[in-house]
């Protein structure tokens, strides 16, 4: 309960001054913003309308998603309905992570004694700067040429492969969906299927673009051939890669043990088989105990893929050992910040127990319509929409806590129980009372007036879209009831904020025109 | 100590409004370390003997791998040579230097096998679990000479032996022999949870088999 005092001075800020905790964050040294980090990887947040606009009219990424909505939301729930314990453990992994949460400071520390006994590195990075610049140490040190990479979140987020080649070293991301969009020289659209965003035929022309040296009149009509195409040429970077970076679903306090979850065994070959393993985490990563990851491990997959458990759960600590005939001669841990600490007592806190199932996402009437891209940075759907203004702020990110219906479908499934909708509240709250950005809001509006005209957009697969269509039905393309209406938020259960309601500032702020 | 870890450090205990020498904190964390509490396990863990070898299998069926149970140690080499022939695979296999499979009577059969790590020239290894979990038809491998981690990955066929006394209803027992094996906050430099064989679905959602490791996972129990 001693956070109540900083999240009743975090939220009073509404005058442009010091928070009494963003006080104490300048005087180490800190910017003054609670949200101060510097940007990574380009955003394109700020475009959020016309980014989901461009992607509502295309026509290959909407086939695309019509895989979203219909396997992973059926995939989880027959996984759901055969563990009867399922909500149980959803309380016990909230109450983990909470509990982590609170005693953060000293977990990470026992984490960090665990690791040097072991004979691992853990390397602390503030910001995205920071991080590269102790994987480029590393690369250079060890002379490497080519680094294997395995699917990691932080990897996208501190912008690694554009600094790993400005410094000489070839990136390879061995993940096929990331693999595919490293083609292409996008960014993921999805945190667990970066490349759910395109059909077979794109992937196709990919491969014979990028795979010359194979015979042009190859057969490639199956996804198993490109598979089979992308194992191949991939085997060979796997063999010959000086480095292995993968990101970690948990690092363990107990044992100074990091844990990757993957099903294609990319991250184990990308970390066994060279000269160093690098892994990348964030410090909301550390877990307690080996039966803490055990109880999450019970809701990541089922949220995730629908599977009791995915293929390969890998247990890492630190380096090859006298007598081991293979794994890697050093292995180091980056522990990223990049703002995160600063979430802490903050009414954001909560964002920090997701697992990156990508649950939230795959149940969004939102990123069902536009995909994962139009968020504009690398973490999409709900908790793209909490975390992306929370780690590069909210003149970038302002607008993603719009792209939501409140339909509460994300809260609803979220295996840590992260309250998503009350979050996105709370930016768009915060963003109106700093006056930011009086044009986003009529963005997120102008959006939804979009929607409600276009009712086909919304082919209703699940009931989940019959939802969205109701609603947007009941909306009759009349934006006032769009998501702020009085007939809407009186079915909605949110909490109350002090002082006058967001609605009435909003009316009053109607009134008074765009002063700001 | 670096700059960045005491300012992250400073940082978090502004924000969570303590300094971190508090004492029911330390012990609170304390205790969680030695206790590691259990939490919630899912009853369909909690069965013994022949009905766990069952929930075994069928779990593990479902991860898509194959599993034969087998009498006693001694019937392995067969069920391998068996399993390869009918799978049209050559008859060769790469084991490490567990002495549980160096027992095996290997010359009754017409296999090649050749033993140490995969530098990737493997079609096919063989390699003995640690243990396994019913709950999930997961097997537990653990690195080292006897069983070298890359054996589980490179080859495109990989064969598991796991002995029946040595699969446990849930995770949370197999962490506890791992403890008893190991010693407390002690971990095996790998631990490799396996579950059926390496898949993608990252191309249209469509599952495949044989993304980076084995396209095949044969698990072969020994009862005996
Ligand atoms: S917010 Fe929840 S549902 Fe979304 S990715 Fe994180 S843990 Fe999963």
């Amino acid at each position: 309960m001693m956070w109540g005092a900083i999240v009743a001075a975090q939220s009073r800020d509404t005058s442009g001054g010091l928070t009494k905790a963003q006080e104490a964050r300048a005087k180490l040294g800190f910017p003054p913003t609670a949200f101060w980090t510097p940007m990574t990887v380009h955003s394109t947040a700020k475009a959020f309308k016309r980014n989901a606009v461009r992607a509502m009219q295309d026509e290959k990424l909407q086939r695309a998603l019509s895989h979203v909505r219909t396997n992973f939301i059926a995939k989880r729930q027959s996984a759901v309905d055969k563990l009867p314990e399922f909500e149980a453990l959803r309380d016990t992994a909230r109450d983990i992570k909470n509990h982590t949460l609170a005693h953060l400071d000293l977990y990470l520390e026992r984490y960090e004694a665990k690791v040097t006994e072991s004979g691992g590195h853990v390397h602390f990075a503030r910001t995205a700067e920071e991080a590269r610049a102790v994987v480029i140490d590393i690369c250079r040190r060890l002379g490497a040429k080519t680094v294997t990479k395995g699917k990691s979140m932080i990897g996208e987020e501190i912008g690694l492969n554009e600094a790993l080649e400005d410094a000489g070293v070839k990136p390879v991301e061995t993940d096929l969906g990331e693999y595919i969009i490293q083609l292409r020289g996008e960014i993921p659209s999805h945190i667990i299927a970066p490349a759910v965003h395109l059909n077979r035929d794109q992937v196709e022309a990919d491969f014979r673009r990028v795979h010359t040296e194979l015979d042009p009149h190859r057969d490639l009509s199956q996804p198993t051939q490109l598979l089979a195409e992308a194992r191949h040429i991939l085997r060979e970077r796997f063999l010959a890669a000086d480095v292995g970076i993968t990101g970690a679903n948990f690092l363990i306090a107990e044992t100074g043990t990091s844990v990757i979850v993957t099903n294609e065994g990319n991250g184990d070959l990308t970390q066994t088989l060279p000269k160093a393993h690098i892994v990348l985490a964030s410090i909301e990563k550390i877990t307690p105990t080996l039966e803490d990851v055990a109880q999450i491990l019970r809701v990541l997959a089922r949220s995730a893929t629908g599977q009791d458990m995915s293929v390969y759960t890998t247990f890492s600590t630190g380096p090859r050992r006298a007598g081991d005939p293979d794994g890697p001669g050093e292995y180091h841990v980056v522990i990223l910040d990049n703002g995160r600490s600063a979430m802490l007592g903050t009414q954001f806190q909560d964002m920090l127990r997701c697992i990156r199932c990508g649950a939230c996402m795959n149940h969004c009437p939102v990123y069902h319509a536009i995909g994962g891209h139009a968020y504009g940075w690398v973490y999409p759907g709900p908790m793209g929409a909490v975390l992306t203004p929370s780690l590069i702020g909210l003149g970038e990110g302002g607008n993603l806590p719009n792209a939501s219906t409140f339909c509460g479908r994300c809260e609803a499934v979220c295996p840590m129980k992260i309250p998503l909708p009350g979050m996105m509240r709370h930016w768009r709250e915060r963003e109106f009372e700093r006056h930011l950005a009086p044009a986003p809001q009529r963005y997120g509006l102008a959006l939804w007036g979009f929607f409600a005209k276009r009712p086909r957009l919304y082919r209703p697969a699940t009931r989940l879209a019959m939802w969205a269509l109701a609603l947007f039905g009941r909306g009759r393309g009349s934006v006032p009831f769009l998501p702020f209406g009085a007939g809407w938020t009186s079915h909605r259960d949110f909490p109350s904020p002090q002082g006058p309601t967001f609605q009435a500032r909003w009316q009053a702020r109607g009134k008074q025109g765009k002063s700001s | 100590m670096s700059v960045a870890r005491d300012e992250i450090l400073a940082t978090l205990r502004r924000s969570l409004g303590v300094n971190g020498v508090e004492a029911p904190r330390r012990a609170a964390v304390e205790d969680r370390l030695a206790r590691s509490p259990s939490g919630v396990i899912p009853k369909r863990s909690q069965v013994t003997g022949a009905e766990r070898l069952a929930l075994f299998k069928r779990q593990a069926e479902e991860g898509l791998a194959t599993v034969v149970l087998v009498p006693d140690a001694a019937s392995v080499p067969a069920e391998a040579a068996r399993y390869l022939r009918d799978s049209n695979l050559p008859a060769t296999l790469r084991i490490g230097d567990d002495p549980r499979l160096a027992a095996m009577p290997w010359e009754t059969t017409a296999l090649d096998v050749s033993k140490g790590p995969s530098g990737g020239g493997d079609l096919n290894a063989l390699s003995h679990a640690f243990g396994a979990i019913a709950e999930t038809g997961t097997l537990a491998m653990v690195s080292g000479a006897e069983n070298p981690t890359t054996l589980n990955f490179l080859p495109d066929n990989h064969l598991v032996v796991v002995a029946a006394g040595e699969i446990t209803g849930s995770s949370e027992e197999l962490l506890g022999t791992l403890r008893a094996r190991y010693g407390k906050e002690k971990m095996p430099r790998t631990l490799n949870l396996i579950t059926g064989p390496s898949r993608s679905a990252d191309i249209e959602q469509t599952l495949i088999l044989g993304a980076h490791g084995p396209r095949k996972l044969h698990v072969i129990v020994v009862e005996g």
